[in-house]
Parts: structure tokens; C-alpha cells; sequence
């Protein structure tokens, strides 16, 4: 049973990627910085680039935090939708895999949040 | 007139149980040109057997006569107060400004459900079959409204002086934070009679109705704020009437058929973990914006969750009942809960129809008094790193939206259950798509019934579907209703802070 319904319930999903004016969304999650307190949501194309993200859009949304200019960027780790990925940063985002309303964490060996405390 | 007249007429007076019957006379009638279950499609389709309709008994039918009559007198009595409230410069008269934040929160957050509950109540009456639980849900459908009208009452006295107060209704149905009650709601609304009276009735009202009272009733009284504290009190006899309805239909579905029980288990695990996510503003206002605090969030949730009710189901065990799936995860949860909310109001506070601040050293002590396990250890150092940001005049915003959990529709700001270090993300995959929850009770809840919750109306969404009045942050905020600069940003700076330093310095020029 998908639904307790008193007749036949049959809708189309709210966010399904139509509705986003060919853009789907994609959510982005800095490990153990905190001080952003829950993953950041945006609107993207499926052809930008992962590098047209880190710069354009990634950035611009964590680089506040004190951590961000002291990325060592050929170590950070990468999991797309709970799996562990390394993306081909000249490669669009659909390339990579990366879907409408995917998750994509990355870790910062070292990074830690100031002081250490995950924020 | 004589002796036996006298008697006669004493015979005919009628008793309490007889006047209700006469007043109810009639409601639980058998159709005859039109089949039963057409005239109440909404009895059977949740699976729920009643065999017995007459078996559930009105519980406040013994108290009718006397309903009346207290309910006008709470009313006169309430607008006596207000008036004198208002006459009195009532506002001036709270610990703090700051304060006003919470009713902001009850009246946006709070006060539109109370309508929705008269909604709901008036439509479930409509739908059960038997007289007695229809006319309980009617009469609580009245209490109901009179809670919303007496709330917006109480509180317009104080939108004449600060800010965030001016459109209630407009908001709720608007504003990010808002879909968080509103969904809450809603999603009770369009389930069927059973399930709604579980949901607000039991969980809600019963269960769960003292974490809701404490802060808000008892706050208000902290913190001088007369006004609140009397529709407290005015509503609080209607609420124990309403406890005693949510205790009285779920013994009736678990007395009725034994094939009720894993229904009802199901709807108490989803409603109180619904119930519970809900609560976690108010959680925070617990913690973080009485200026005299009642007690801690941890304390209220130790004596009035895992105390009272651990004890309400043991009594509940005899019918096969268990303690709600998750209450663990809460109790887990309670150490951290309203510094994670805090701080994602303080993240989002340019967007918010009320103010945050960071708390004062006193305040900070407090915290690390009530929560000596976790407070210093992760949540005092970004409190310090926001205040050393302030005072350089670099005040921290998240500048981006969040995502969002597609049940709760609380942005994903939970921990993991045993890691207060890493956020607790979890997903499903419906009909190829995907959808994120903030936890494995909404992940269960999603997973039951997919088919409702791709359905959900998730404000970062709409917005970049479009549909929240433009793309920039100026034309969502003006779409809210939201004045940019007096209602929203950081207390600190803000009109009501200073209307208030105002108001104190002449009141010592006055004394002093």
C-alpha cells in the first residue's frame, strides 16, 4: 500500500525534474562543518562542469569558513548518493553521475571545523 | 400548591446523563435512503473495525451542563484581562524584548493550528458514525476556534509595538519555517477520522501536550507576560477535556477489535515522531529565548516524556501497545536538540519573521550548567566564534537554502542518534526518483506511504520552482510578508531592540 486513500490517489511527484526549468537540483554536504548548519540545495544544469560547480557555486556557499582556503583539493574525498565517487572535475555533472536531487559530501582530511569541534 | 405537586415536578427534572441524551438525541440514526457506508465513506476505508459504536461513550457528557456556563465565564474573564493589559502599557512589563520572539512563534507557528484543529474536528465529527464521538469532536471543533480568535486577541496587543506580528495566516502559509507545523497539520488533515484523532488527540494532545504548555504557559508567566498566561489558563480546561477524548478513542479502537492494535501502533510510532520533530522550536525557545528560564529542554523531556509517559504506556501494554518506535533516538537527541535548532535559526534569521541572538555569558553558563556532557564541548565555541564574527560587524548568514527533509520539512540539521558530530541524512527511492529524510522516523513514515509525501510542498523547492514570487531573496522575502530590516535579522540592531532600550531608559528617568 503507497497510500491509506478512500479512492484511487494517483499524482505526479511535486519535484520531479520538470518542474525545475531544466535545471535539477543537487545538494551539497561539507563534512564536519557545522557552522553551515544543514546540506546547502541549488538549482543546477546537468551540463555544467564539476569544476563550474566548485567555483561557481560550491564556493561561493562554504567559503566564509575559515577551513575553506586551506583545502588541500587533491585530497578531499567524495561520496555521491552514500557511495564513494571520484569525479572528473572537466566532466558535466550528468557525466558524473550526478542526478536530480543527488547528494554529494565531501571530506576534509584534517579540516575539522574551527578548533577541532566538527563546526 | 400542594404536597404532591411538589413531588411530581421534582420527579420530572431531569438528570445530567438524561439531559445529554435529550441533547443528543437522535445524532446516531441508521440511513434508509441511502446505504451507510455512502453517507460516511470516511468509517472503514483505514482499516479500523468497530463493532459497537455506542461503546465509546461521550467523556465530557456529564460535564455539559457546566460547560457552558464555565466557558462564558473563562471568556469574560479574559477580556477583562486583556483590557486591563492594555490599559496598563502590559508590554512594558515583560524581563525582556527579546522575549517577544516566542510569541511571534506561537502566533505564526502556534495559533493557525488551532484553527486547522477546529477544521479538522468539525470534519471527523461530520464522519464517525456514532453519536458519542461525533458530538465530542464538534465540541472540541468549538474549542478549538475559541483558542484561535482568543490567541489573536491576546496577542495583537503586542503588534502595536513590535515587529513580525502583522500577518499571521499570510505567513503560515507561506514562510519556509512554517511548512514545518503547517505539514504537521495538514498531513493529519487528509488521513482518515481514526488516524487524525490518534494523530492530535492522542500523541499530540495527550502524549505530548505538557512540552507544549510548560515553555509557552509557564514561560509567559516567567517573563511577565500576563496577557498569555491568561488564555493559558483559559484554554487549559478545555485541554483537559481534549486529553481526556485522545485517551478515550484509543482505548475504544483497541477494546473494539483486536486487529485494530498494529494499526494503532503504527499511528501512534509515525505521530509521535511527526509530534515530537515539531517540537523541537519549541525546544529552543525553551533553551534559548526566555530571558527567565522555566527549565531545560532535557529536564522537561526527562519528566514529561520518558517519566510520564513511560508510564502511560505501561498502562497501554495490557492492550499490546508499546512505547512509540524511536522515543530512543529522542532521548539521544535531547542533550543537543535545541543548540542544532538555534543555530540553524541564527544560519537563517535574514529569512526568519523573528530574531535570534547570540546568548549572553549568563545565558552561555546556563546552557553549560544543564548540559554539562555536550554544551562546552561542541556548542560553546560557535557561540564565542559568531560573537567574536559580530562584533567585527561580520554577522554570519548562510547565504544559501537548505535541504530539506520531505516529511518534517525541517531542514537536515539532526545528528546521527550516536555521533552529535555527523548530520544523520538518510533517503528512499520512489518510482525512480529520490527523497532525503532527517532521520530514520520520517525515513519509516515516507516509506509507508510514498504515495502522500512526494506530494509534500517543500519551500526551497517551490522557490526554485518558481513559485514564491521571484529568485532573489528581496522578492521571496516580500512574498512571505516579511519587512526586510525590522522583522527579521539579528536582534541586535534590530527596531524592537531599540524601541525597547527606549522605553527602560525613560522608565529608570521616571523612577530614578
Amino acid at each position: 500500500m503507497a497510500v491509506a486513500s478512500i479512492a484511487h490517489y494517483e499524482f505526479p511527484a511535486k519535484d520531479r525534474v520538470e518542474n525545475f526549468h531544466g535545471n535539477q537540483l543537487v545538494y551539497l554536504h561539507w563534512e564536519d562543518h557545522l557552522m553551515f548548519c544543514a546540506p546547502v540545495a541549488f538549482p543546477l544544469p546537468p551540463t555544467m562542469s564539476f569544476r563550474g560547480m566548485i567555483e561557481n557555486v560550491l564556493t561561493p556557499a562554504y567559503s566564509p569558513h575559515p577551513d575553506f582556503e586551506k583545502i588541500d583539493w587533491a585530497a578531499v574525498r567524495w561520496t555521491l548518493d552514500d557511495v564513494v565517487v571520484e569525479p572528473e572535475w572537466e566532466r558535466s555533472l550528468a557525466e558524473n553521475k550526478v542526478g536530480h536531487k543527488s547528494l554529494l559530501r565531501f571530506i576534509t582530511p584534517g579540516l575539522e571545523g574551527i578548533d577541532g569541534k566538527h563546526f | 400548591m400542594n404536597a404532591e405537586t411538589k413531588i411530581e415536578r421534582k420527579a420530572k427534572k431531569l438528570g445530567l446523563k438524561e439531559r445529554y441524551g435529550h441533547l443528543t438525541r437522535g445524532l446516531g440514526w441508521e440511513t434508509t435512503y441511502q446505504p451507510m457506508d455512502k453517507v460516511f465513506p470516511f468509517a472503514s476505508y483505514e482499516g479500523i473495525k468497530i463493532h459497537d459504536w455506542d461503546a465509546f461513550e461521550d467523556p465530557f457528557r456529564l460535564t455539559m451542563d457546566a460547560y457552558w456556563k464555565y466557558q462564558a465565564e473563562k471568556e469574560r474573564k479574559l477580556y477583562a484581562v486583556i483590557d486591563s493589559f492594555a490599559q496598563n502599557n502590559g508590554q512594558m512589563k515583560i524581563t525582556d524584548a527579546r522575549y517577544v520572539n516566542a510569541l511571534k512563534i506561537f502566533l505564526t507557528g502556534v495559533s493557525p493550528l488551532e484553527y486547522l484543529a477546529h477544521r479538522g474536528y468539525a470534519h471527523v465529527g461530520r464522519h464517525f458514525v456514532g453519536a458519542g464521538p461525533r458530538v465530542a469532536c464538534q465540541m472540541q471543533a468549538i474549542d478549538e476556534l475559541r483558542h484561535a480568535q482568543t490567541q489573536m486577541h491576546t496577542i495583537s496587543h503586542y503588534n502595536k509595538f513590535f515587529d513580525g506580528l502583522q500577518d499571521p495566516r499570510h505567513m503560515f502559509d507561506r514562510v519556509w519555517y512554517l511548512s514545518v507545523p503547517k505539514s504537521f497539520f495538514e498531513d493529519a488533515m487528509t488521513a482518515g477520522p481514526f488516524e487524525f484523532l490518534t494523530a492530535i488527540s492522542f500523541s499530540f494532545e495527550y502524549v505530548l501536550t505538557n512540552l507544549l504548555f510548560v515553555p509557552f504557559m509557564s514561560g509567559a508567566a516567567y517573563n511577565g507576560d500576563m496577557a498569555t498566561v491568561t488564555f493559558g489558563f483559559s484554554a487549559q480546561s478545555d485541554e483537559s477535556r481534549h486529553m481526556t477524548l485522545g485517551l478515550e478513542i484509543i482505548k475504544f479502537m483497541l477494546e473494539q477489535d483486536p486487529e485494530n492494535v498494529p494499526i494503532v501502533q503504527r499511528w501512534i510510532d509515525k505521530w509521535f515522531w511527526r509530534g515530537y520533530r515539531l517540537l523541537s522550536i519549541v525546544a529552543m525557545m525553551m533553551d534559548y529565548m526566555l530571558p527567565k528560564r522555566v527549565m531545560s529542554w532535557a529536564e522537561a523531556w526527562g519528566i514529561y516524556f520518558e517519566e510520564a509517559g513511560g508510564a502511560l504506556f505501561e498502562d497501554l501494554a495490557r492492550y499490546g501497545i508499546t512505547t512509540p518506535k524511536y522515543a530512543d533516538v529522542a532521548s539521544k537527541e535531547k542533550d543537543r536538540l535545541t543548540h542544532e535548532v538555534w543555530s540553524t535559526f541564527y544560519n537563517y534569521t535574514h529569512a526568519a519573521a523573528f530574531h535570534t541572538w547570540i546568548p549572553n555569558d549568563d545565558e552561555l553558563d546556563w546552557l553549560s550548567e544543564k548540559y554539562p556532557e555536550t554544551f562546552d564541548q561542541l556548542y560553546r565555541p560557535r557561540f564565542e566564534h559568531w560573537r567574536a564574527l559580530q562584533e567585527k560587524g561580520e554577522r554570519f548568514y548562510n547565504n544559501s537554502l537548505p535541504q530539506l527533509c520531505n516529511v518534517c520539512q525541517i531542514p537536515m540539521v539532526f545528528t546521527e542518534p550516536d555521533d552529535p558530530t555527523k548530520l544523520c541524512l538518510r533517503n528512499s527511492e520512489y518510482e525512480g526518483d529520490k527523497y532525503h529524510f532527517c532521520s530514520d522516523g520520517c525515513k519509516d513514515i515516507f516509506d509507508y506511504e510514498p504515495k502522500k509525501y512526494i506530494q509534500s510542498w517543500l519551500p526551497v523547492h517551490q522557490i526554485y520552482q518558481g513559485n514564491c514570487g521571484g529568485s532573489t531573496m528581496p522578492e521571496v522575502l516580500d512574498w512571505y510578508g516579511i519587512k526586510n530590516g525590522s522583522d527579521n535579522l539579528d536582534y541586535e540592531g534590530s527596531p524592537d531592540q531599540a524601541v525597547w532600550n527606549e522605553w527602560t531608559k525613560s522608565a529608570h528617568k521616571a523612577v530614578g
